[in-house]
């Protein structure tokens, strides 16, 4: 920063820079950021800027137009938030042009997030830039870069496998149960067991579709009240046998040192069931389903070994993807960034 | 001469074009990214595949003045032109991913066999049908049910390919496409009416005639049709019950297949016995 040539700039921390201490000190809620934005537009040297602030970044890209505008901005910052000098020059990042664009690119393809490849960032992205548009902050730089930061985006996720693959316990079993079921909107849902594991994956198989959830314990108050949370049925263990006849997909996650769903039960209930798989989701440990029920024709039985292994693996796809992405977004970066230096030089 | 050339030239650019179908499925299914106009790219190679065929076979029938079933060669072909057939309906209508991939695989190996085995196509029966359009009906109906039967088979490889997978815990690579069990289930049930429904009426028409000259069918023809009859009748019933479902259903839909495929040899040259041989060259 030498010269005076306007420079497209990003001043940031993330989870990839900061511990977490410095980051809760970073974090900008409403009146923060608030003020931050309003010593920003006061500041001669900023023409454009946007910020965005999630759970594990805080990141402020603009463009400046004077050589001493970026140590402004970086007292402004640190005069928000509370944060040192020298805390935000340990934990912080700057990047200019370019390798501004890259870091953008990056961070709303996912490939920059904590889980690699999940998609909620693209949101935050989008609703950091809607913001700054409609607060006038951005002008012809920074909306021809956020444009083209969305089309990179869908570019990775549509066409590479970043995005490939569930990569929690609770989202690998729905989609397990989407290659069983297909359409979950008629599956009948059986929890066993009032815990907390087991009605995070009942609330994701609803999301899904699933419509009808009975939750299934010992004592039929907890039973109720965590039908309660899911606005489903409550049903006593001593069912269990008729339960497991109806149910379509079974998620057991109760505390019982012996197999709640042994291989007989489950060959009992199969019997009852025509033609319809059973899907048998293991949360427990020790676990609640005995493994020789697997060996039973069109039941399928997956414990948490089992489902922590598939979410490895579409992790470790996810992240043998990345530098496939880098690639493609590096040159769409090479190619953006002529078309953002005449605008940057543009006199006005 | 020059006729029989051209309906064996469209025969061959019809089972490439399958085969080309085929290895673009699997290519790009192995890349893990199939790319987003895949399904059009497959169908076009397809329809492109199965009109050629059918030319190829429209021309064969003019040549011969009636339905092209007069030997090994022709039927298979047309086996291969029906199970096409009943994937364009079942493919558009349920979307089922990968059973065009499937069906290109299955359609442009019996294309090409029968492309590729000369003897099967050296001979032919002469007036096979005896000018009766209703027995041309029968066996139009007959060889097109075997079609049907074919594409259940697919789909019933499908389903055990489905089932192993999550059994295994093997859940990349083409697995990762198949459709759920459940629909793949539901497919070859309603393959499996269809084909007995069409056989059905096929058998009738067929019977509605051998009564009046029962000599004009050998007992092993009559034997093997109402065997492979009765096998996917019963197995339709069991089904029905469900007596017999799943994995089991979609082996024993597997296996009765390839023994009906394996029967329409001793079933052509049983009726060939009685009916004057043309050579074609």
């Amino acid at each position: 920063m030498e010269s005076s040539t306007p420079v497209l700039f990003l001043l940031g921390a993330s989870h990839r820079t900061a511990s977490l201490v410095v980051r809760e000190k970073l974090s900008l809620d409403a009146t923060r950021a608030a003020a931050l934005a309003a010593k920003l537009r006061a500041m001669p040297g900023v023409k454009e800027f946007t910020l965005l602030n999630t759970c594990n970044r805080v990141e402020l890209y603009g463009v400046a137009h004077t050589p001493d505008t970026l140590a402004a901005l970086h007292a402004a910052l640190c005069e928000t938030t509370g944060c040192t000098p020298e805390e935000l020059n340990g934990a912080g990042f700057t990047r200019h042009n370019h390798e501004a664009i890259a870091h953008l690119f990056s961070v709303a393809s996912g490939l920059d997030s904590q889980i690699v490849g999940e998609t909620e960032i693209l949101g935050q992205v989008k609703q950091a830039y809607d913001a700054a548009l409609a607060a006038h902050w951005t002008g012809p730089v920074l909306n021809r870069v956020f444009q083209k930061t969305f089309q990179a985006a869908k570019h990775i996720r549509t066409h590479t496998g970043i995005g490939a693959g569930q990569i929690s316990i609770a989202t690998v079993a729905v989609d397990l149960a989407g290659r069983i079921f297909g359409e979950l909107t008629t599956t009948q849902v059986l929890v066993v067991g009032s815990g907390d594991i087991g009605l995070k994956t009942a609330q994701a198989f609803q999301s899904r579709g699933a419509t009808s959830i009975t939750v299934a314990s010992r004592t039929l108050s907890n039973a109720e009240a965590a039908a309660a949370q899911t606005g489903g049925w409550a049903a006593s263990l001593a069912e269990l046998p008729e339960l497991l006849a109806a149910a379509d997909i079974v998620a057991s996650s109760t505390s019982a040192p012996d197999f709640v769903l042994t291989k007989e039960l489950v060959a009992a209930a199969m019997k009852r069931r025509a033609a319809r798989p059973l899907f048998l989701v293991d949360l427990a440990l020790p676990r609640d389903v005995d493994p020789a029920a697997a060996e039973l024709a069109n039941v399928f039985v997956y414990n948490l070994d089992d489902l922590a292994k598939i979410a490895e693996a579409n992790l470790a796809q996810r992240e043998a993807e990345v530098a496939r992405c880098r690639a493609i977004l590096a040159e769409r970066t090479a190619a953006l960034w002529p078309q953002v230096a005449q605008s940057l030089n543009r006199p006005g | 001469m020059s006729t029989l050339l051209t309906d064996r030239a469209l025969l061959w650019l019809g089972a490439l074009l399958y085969l080309a179908g085929f290895l673009t499925g699997l290519v790009e299914l192995l890349r893990r990214q199939p790319r987003a106009g895949l399904r059009t790219i497959l169908n076009t190679l397809l329809i492109g595949g199965w009109g050629f065929q059918m030319a190829g076979l429209y021309v064969r029938g003019m040549a011969v003045g009636g339905c092209p079933l007069g030997n090994t060669f022709e039927i298979v072909q047309f086996v291969a032109w029906s199970a096409m057939l009943v994937y364009f309906f079942v493919g558009t209508t349920l979307h089922v991913t990968l059973l065009g991939l499937f069906t290109a695989g299955y359609a442009a190996t019996l294309a090409l066999v029968s492309l590729l085995v000369p003897q099967w196509d050296l001979t032919r029966g002469l007036k096979l049908f005896g000018n009766n359009p209703w027995i041309e009906l029968h066996a139009a109906l007959a060889v097109f049910s075997y079609g049907v039967f074919g594409l259940l088979a697919m789909t019933s490889l499908m389903h055990l390919l489905q089932s192993w997978s999550l059994k295994h815990k093997r859940l990349n690579g083409l697995f990762w496409f198949l459709p759920s069990v459940v629909q793949l289930d539901q497919i070859n049930y309603r393959t499996l009416v269809l084909g007995v429904a069409l056989l059905s009426i096929s058998l009738g028409v067929g019977a509605s005639w051998w009564v009046r000259d029962t000599a004009s069918v050998d007992v092993p023809k009559l034997a093997v049709t109402i065997g492979v009859w009765g096998a996917y009748l019963l197995v339709g019933l069991l089904r029905w019950r469900a007596r017999l479902v799943a994995v089991r259903f979609a082996w024993v839909c597997l296996v009765l297949f390839l023994i009906a495929l394996l029967s329409l040899g001793p079933v052509n040259s049983s009726r060939h016995h009685q009916i004057p041989l043309l050579h074609q060259r």
